[in-house]
């Protein structure tokens, strides 16, 4: 379980996390939620090791991840951010393949050549296997960088806003993919995501940050309530129920919160 | 794909076999068949070794571009344009003024030295630019060797060394023989090890949040390939001088072909990048024959006409 302990960040006189507590359920879907600067991404990044703390720490199965050795951490989680990063010139199957790089440095065997292809069937990418990443669309590379996280076998997996920019059916694709990693290999996924909708469809725990601490943290169902989010986001929200599930609409408040 | 490994093998070899007739001195082959010293001498003392130079030279400066470019992760950079070849130059001056009697090992210690701290400082100042930045990081950094440049001829004017350091300006072969060169073969290391590690910087090319995250010792591998560059481009400028642009039209022509995953195409780079010098040489000889361009010159002019039809090429 992976769990944070009165964690702190500062940028010079700016605070960004201040004092967050937290544990995140095994085997669930956890969304990060809450306004720009709230501190998501710079939590989940320091989950990853991307970034350092100031004060507290953050404990993988009870043990302090500064202490677990790089390569070993990351044979347990994984993290991915924005495609963007990525300006090389590789094919989807070298990009998978490089999920890898934790257990052989490189020089893949058996098992590794497995770990690919089992990720690149996961995802349906067998007819994008030979392309160029910097040939396809957004929504096609970010799931060619999902798929070399999957390759990575991780029991952990953090996605640092993985729908940007993405068109509505890839973001649908990227969130069915985790939901059945989450269910069906059994893997924690801890994602910070910005479309309440999205969050509220797919998660299975949902934490809200605010200004560098915890707003509130729990199920969709306590989570997602008009108060709560009016309150997180100073919206006007109105939420409605269906068989699909609940639904979040803050698109044209009547009136002026602010 | 063996069919063009075929292909690349043969023209290599008549490149070889070219460079190797090619002299003020017509080597005689019948004399080589009948074992005359003379002969032989021509070939062992300056043709071989001028061949190894080149092929040495040309795939270790190809490969140091392919790295840099990595993890500077910019196509546009290279040792002449990251401030690599001024900062040997102003290196080599240094152990020449303050140590005249050291030996090449020391002066290659020292321009090796010079070498590493300016690539260091030049990270440091490329990772203070905005990521989108691309065309400003080659620009900083000609300006940046600019400055080192500047520093050296400085040095150099007061030293009354200014003459003779002009003659490392410009890369040249034709002072290669047996015995002033072979400091040249510390590059072959260097070469061999940049391809055992060529997942990593790979690796390191996918930005440090994406290495750090595949659980790989980002400052490391970044310090080891710097180290690997260093060697090498103060290992060339030293035994034949400055040479601008293989490092930088060779990893971009191939990136195109075989892509960004060095375990595959390193080995590309590295045949590329010999035989673009190569060819630089033989023009250079056949252009004045008997007397020789220097191949500074002619691989600029080379270079950088391919990189221009790169440039238009890619916008198309």
């Amino acid at each position: 379980m992976i769990s944070v302990h009165d964690l702190h960040k500062h940028y010079g006189q700016r605070t960004v996390l201040d004092g967050i507590s937290l544990s995140f359920p095994e085997r669930r879907l956890t969304s990060l939620i809450g306004p720009n600067g709230a501190g998501k991404s710079t939590l989940l990044l320091m989950i990853g090791r991307l970034l350092e703390a100031s004060a507290g720490e953050v404990r993988l199965a009870g043990q302090p991840i500064q202490r677990i050795a790089s390569n070993a951490y990351a044979r347990r989680v994984a993290t991915l951010r924005q495609a963007t990063e990525l300006n090389l010139r590789l094919r989807v199957e070298e990009l998978v393949e490089f999920g890898r790089f934790p257990y052989c440095g490189g020089r893949l065997h058996a098992d590794d050549h497995r770990a690919v292809d089992q990720a690149i069937a996961f995802l349906g990418l067998d007819s994008l296997r030979q392309r160029y990443v910097d040939e396809l669309s957004g929504g096609q590379r970010q799931m060619a960088l999902l798929g070399m996280t999957i390759a990575q076998e991780t029991d952990y997996l953090l996605l640092d806003e993985p729908l940007n920019n993405l068109d509505m059916r890839h973001a649908v694709q990227i969130m069915r993919a985790l939901r059945r990693l989450c269910d069906e290999r059994g893997c924690t996924v801890l994602l910070v995501v910005h479309d309440i909708n999205f969050a509220a469809s797919y998660s299975d725990h949902i934490v809200a940050l605010k200004a560098g601490r915890v707003h509130c943290a729990g199920s969709v169902a306590e989570v997602v309530t008009e108060t709560r989010l009016r309150a997180l986001y100073e919206l006007d929200f109105a939420i409605s129920y269906s068989a699909r599930g609940p639904l979040c609409n803050y698109f044209n408040p009547p009136r002026d919160l602010s | 794909m063996i069919r063009s490994h075929l292909n690349w093998a043969v023209a290599l070899g008549v490149l070889c076999v070219l460079s190797l007739l090619i002299g003020a001195r017509a080597l005689p082959w019948s004399g080589l068949w009948q074992g005359s010293p003379e002969a032989w001498l021509t070939l062992t003392a300056s043709r071989l070794p001028r061949l190894l130079a080149l092929l040495v030279t040309g795939a270790g400066l190809a490969v140091c571009g392919l790295i840099l470019q990595h993890i500077v992760r910019n196509r546009f950079v290279e040792p002449a344009t990251t401030g690599g070849l001024d900062a040997a130059k102003l290196g080599i001056l240094l152990a020449l003024i303050s140590l005249p009697d050291a030996g090449v090992g020391v002066r290659m210690f020292i321009a090796l030295s010079v070498c590493l701290v300016s690539s260091l400082l030049f990270l440091a100042l490329v990772r203070r630019l905005p990521a989108q930045q691309t065309v400003l990081v080659p620009v900083i950094g000609l300006m940046y060797g600019g400055v080192l440049s500047a520093v050296a001829e400085g040095y150099a004017y007061r030293h009354n060394l200014l003459q003779s350091m002009q003659g490392w300006l410009l890369g040249d072969f034709s002072k290669v023989v047996q015995g002033s060169y072979e400091v040249l073969y510390l590059s072959v290391p260097a070469l061999l090890l940049s391809y055992l590690f060529a997942q990593r910087f790979t690796v390191v090319g996918m930005g440090e949040g994406i290495a750090t995250s595949l659980g790989l010792n980002y400052p490391a591998s970044v310090a080891l390939g710097l180290v690997l560059v260093a060697v090498t481009v103060s290992a060339t400028v030293i035994s034949v001088g400055a040479i601008p642009f293989v490092g930088l039209v060779i990893p971009n022509l191939i990136a195109l072909r075989h892509g960004d995953n060095l375990r595959r195409s390193l080995p590309w780079v590295a045949l590329g990048g010999a035989v673009l010098l190569l060819v630089c040489d033989i023009l250079g000889r056949l252009l004045i024959y008997p007397f020789e361009v220097p191949i500074g010159l002619t691989a600029g002019i080379v270079g950088g006409a391919l990189f221009l039809g790169l440039l238009l090429w890619q916008r198309r």
